[in-house]
């Protein structure tokens, strides 16, 4: 069903010459300066990475299937869970959050031209693929084993190449991901069209200023850490070796300081993502702009002092852990902020039930549900009793896939149309949310169980009393890799063979959908200038904005 | 929606009443460059907190053993490094006048002071009686100190940099210097950086 709210079907004008559009698909091989294409190379990079990372968590769990450890060796599965975790986490989740749907939304919805400068944002991009392709040739020199925390002091003892590799791979992508946060600092602040004060621009972009921020100000501290730990592991010095006077404590808190921050630069942008598709379908203005808006700085700060509560067991002393305790369950407000006010904005609406749609649906359900474990886990007591079980590994795949992945699904299926020019089977989508939502909740809700019954995480053989429900999540698991197949169809099939996508297919306020599928070069024909907020659906205005077609593109639109 | 309010009959004749002419890219280097440095500032504040941290959980600091260090090359070396940003400041002040000559009379300078400061940290090292991995003392002061110098180096190269550009009259001029004010502001970090790691390293006690 693609209800579309134009009569005229007005396409991007042909770039030049047929023989240049023939030649189209070599610009998303070069190093182009176009936000557009940049987007697009994240979105598809970093989606190979996701199929990656899911054919190691595929075997992570074949291995876990049965008791044993009988599938492969005890050392390789070290491996696996290790680059499955990083892989999914610095060359899928953050690149596609930030890199792909940033690069390519945020001049569109602030209605300017480009980033603020295109050639670092191609250098930012052309960091992923090198950094990548290193952290997948650990496998042939025994890949990096500690865990994507790599704690000292195992990580100074296993596998020390793939070690060494796994902190080269990171600090790159780490570079790429602050090179391209200062690319959206500037363009969010310093870009936008005339009318759009901070207060009436599109909730992505006070999303994405807010996972910059947290980029900005932890990614650097993961470096330093990463750079001491590569001076123990390579030269001998002892900053984190405890036989040497060193403290592996230090580690941690660098680590975390980053690392807990990273967990929102994955889902904030995800959250703008959100607040952008429920109000279009719902044809409803959003509720409470200025609660999310403001609630994401609240998650960012709050998220830069909590990082200790994964560290409750470390020896930290008990006044501090109730300092992270109580900061940790504080998050619950903002974010809390953020939920009520999107079901208040589908509360009532006329709600169309695409795929776009349901992937958002989905990803509220399945966030609440990793978020209100989120809370269980902050409080000391409880989180003493499952650290390191599979109740943690849960959570955070309820967070992060539940939370992060099913809603790139929504981002994916919303700006289909507009990055492609063609409309996605919707059919096909449903198949794929059914299979995604069945696979994933078979796979990750047992878990919570396994985790209170004692089983331990990063385990390759676990006590037989286990047994059925690891089986039950491991068929979970196939069927969550099965269920990429119908989007991987949809998507080839729907750029060759899909229904052409008319400027505006949802009915959108936004500036991308005032102008062509796929958008010209330079995305807008005239500057644009915000005349009414976002997400004022309903009113004459808005009626009249999404019957003017392309507008932004065109100076046709006059005659109307 | 207050401020929303359409004058015109239709939204589309509004669009097209505010059609711009095209322009050219704006110019937010100088920001972004400002940007960039709170990441470059957070890996440094993350190293000191890191040395703080050793200094407070160590029974005794430094470790036993550790020669006392010696200020009076360091010393002098801070004094130049501090002079250093004064002297880049006024080749800021010479190119807002159009004036490429005392632009690069004082770039100039303050690459000899920068290379000065290098070649006395490098002495320092050679004269120290303790290396990278004496204990952890040592470690963090040369970690710190050589990655502080790395910054110098790349600061170093950034005035070059600018020197070589500058050799053709026309490049930078009281409207377009954005090279001479990056690399200044560059410096004067690099400078603020080691105020820090001084008072940390050489006068904390």
């Amino acid at each position: 069903m693609t209800q579309t709210f134009q009569e005229e079907a007005v396409h991007a004008p042909a770039h030049g010459s047929p023989a240049d559009s023939k030649r189209e698909w070599r610009k998303y091989f070069s190093f182009s300066t176009d936000h557009k294409v940049i987007g697009i190379q994240y979105l598809v990079t970093s989606f190979i990475f996701y199929l990656v990372g899911g054919f190691l968590a595929t075997l992570v769990r074949t291995e876990l299937a049965t008791p044993q450890s009988d599938f492969v060796s005890p050392d390789l599965y070290n491996g696996l869970f290790t680059v499955h975790a990083t892989v999914m986490i610095f060359l899928w989740i953050v690149p596609a959050a930030t890199g792909a749907f940033g690069n390519y939304l945020i001049p569109l919805l602030i209605g300017t031209r480009d980033m603020a400068f295109p050639k670092l944002n191609a250098v930012a991009f052309w960091l992923i693929p090198p950094g990548g392709i290193l952290l997948m040739s650990s496998f042939f020199f025994g890949a990096p084993g500690s865990g994507w925390t790599s704690y000292p002091p195992l990580s100074l003892i296993y596998n020390k190449i793939g070690e060494v590799i796994w902190i080269l791979s990171v600090l790159i992508l780490g570079t790429s991901s602050i090179l391209g946060a200062v690319n959206f600092i500037v363009t969010i602040l310093m870009m936008r069209a005339p009318g759009m004060t901070l207060n009436r621009m599109p909730l992505f972009c006070w999303s994405m200023l807010a996972a910059s921020c947290l980029i900005l100000i932890g990614t650097p501290v993961l470096a330093g850490a990463l750079i001491l730990l590569s001076f123990d592991l390579l030269i001998g010095t002892a900053f984190f070796n405890p036989t040497g006077g060193g403290d592996p404590v230090v580690y941690q808190h660098m680590f975390w300081f980053y690392s807990h921050p990273a967990v929102y630069i994955m889902i904030l942008p995800v959250f703008g993502l959100i607040s952008e598709i429920l109000p279009v379908h719902s044809r409803k203005p959003i509720f409470g702009y200025k609660a999310i808006a403001y609630s994401s700085f609240a998650i960012s700060f709050l998220g830069l002092i909590v990082w200790a509560h994964h560290m409750f067991t470390s020896g930290t002393p008990p006044w501090l852990r109730m300092f992270f305790m109580i900061n940790t369950m504080i998050i619950a407000v903002p974010t809390g902020i953020k939920v009520f006010s999107w079901l208040a904005t589908i509360w009532g609406g006329k709600l169309r039930l695409n795929s776009a749609m349901l992937f958002a649906m989905g990803f509220i359900s399945m966030f609440v549900i990793g978020g209100i474990s989120g809370v269980m886990v902050a409080s000391v007591p409880f989180d003493i009793h499952v650290h390191d079980t599979y109740f943690i590994v849960a959570h955070l795949h309820y967070v992060l896939f539940g939370g992060s992945v099913f809603g790139l699904y929504a981002g994916i299926y919303h700006w289909f149309p507009k990055m492609s020019g063609r409309m996605m089977n919707e059919t096909l989508g449903k198949v794929h949310f059914i299979l995604t939502l069945v696979g994933f909740n078979l796979c990750f809700l047992p878990m919570h169980k396994l985790g209170l019954e004692g089983m331990n995480r990063r385990v390759a053989e676990y006590d037989p009393k286990f047994a059925t429900l690891n089986l039950v999540v491991s068929i979970g698991a196939y069927i969550l890799a099965v269920s990429t197949f119908p989007f991987l169809f949809n998507v080839v099939w729907s750029i060759f063979k899909g229904e052409k996508a008319p400027s505006n297919p949802w009915g959108g306020l936004t500036f991308e959908w005032q102008t062509f599928s796929p958008p010209p070069h330079e995305n807008f024909s005239i500057d644009p200038v915000l005349l009414i907020e976002p997400y004022e659906y309903g009113t004459e205005e808005a009626k009249e904005i999404i019957k003017a077609g392309p507008f932004l593109a065109t100076t046709v639109g006059a005659k109307v | 929606m207050q401020g929303s309010a359409i004058d015109s009959p239709t939204v589309v004749n509004y669009q097209v009443d505010v059609d711009h002419a095209h322009h050219g890219h704006p110019d937010h280097r100088v920001m972004g460059v400002i940007v960039f440095l709170i990441a470059e500032a957070m890996i440094f504040l993350g190293l000191f907190t890191a040395y703080l941290t050793f200094r407070a959980v160590s029974p005794t600091w430094p470790p036993e053993g550790t020669p006392e260090l010696e200020l009076l090359l360091p010393g002098v070396n801070t004094i130049i490094l501090i002079s250093s940003s004064f002297v880049i400041h006024n080749a800021d002040v010479a190119i807002k006048k159009n004036d490429v000559k005392g632009l690069r009379t004082w770039f100039g300078i303050t690459a000899v002071m920068g290379a000065v400061f290098l070649v006395g940290q490098i002495y320092e090292y050679f004269h120290l009686e303790f290396g990278l991995t004496t204990n952890l003392f040592a470690s963090t002061f040369y970690v710190l100190t050589g990655f502080h110098g790395l910054h110098v180096l790349f600061g170093l190269v950034l005035i070059l940099g600018v020197l070589w550009r500058s050799r053709k009259l026309n490049h930078y001029s009281n409207t377009s210097h954005f090279g001479v004010e990056a690399a200044e502001i560059y410096w004067h970090f690099v400078d603020v950086v080691w105020i820090v790691l001084f008072i940390l390293l050489y006068l904390l006690k």
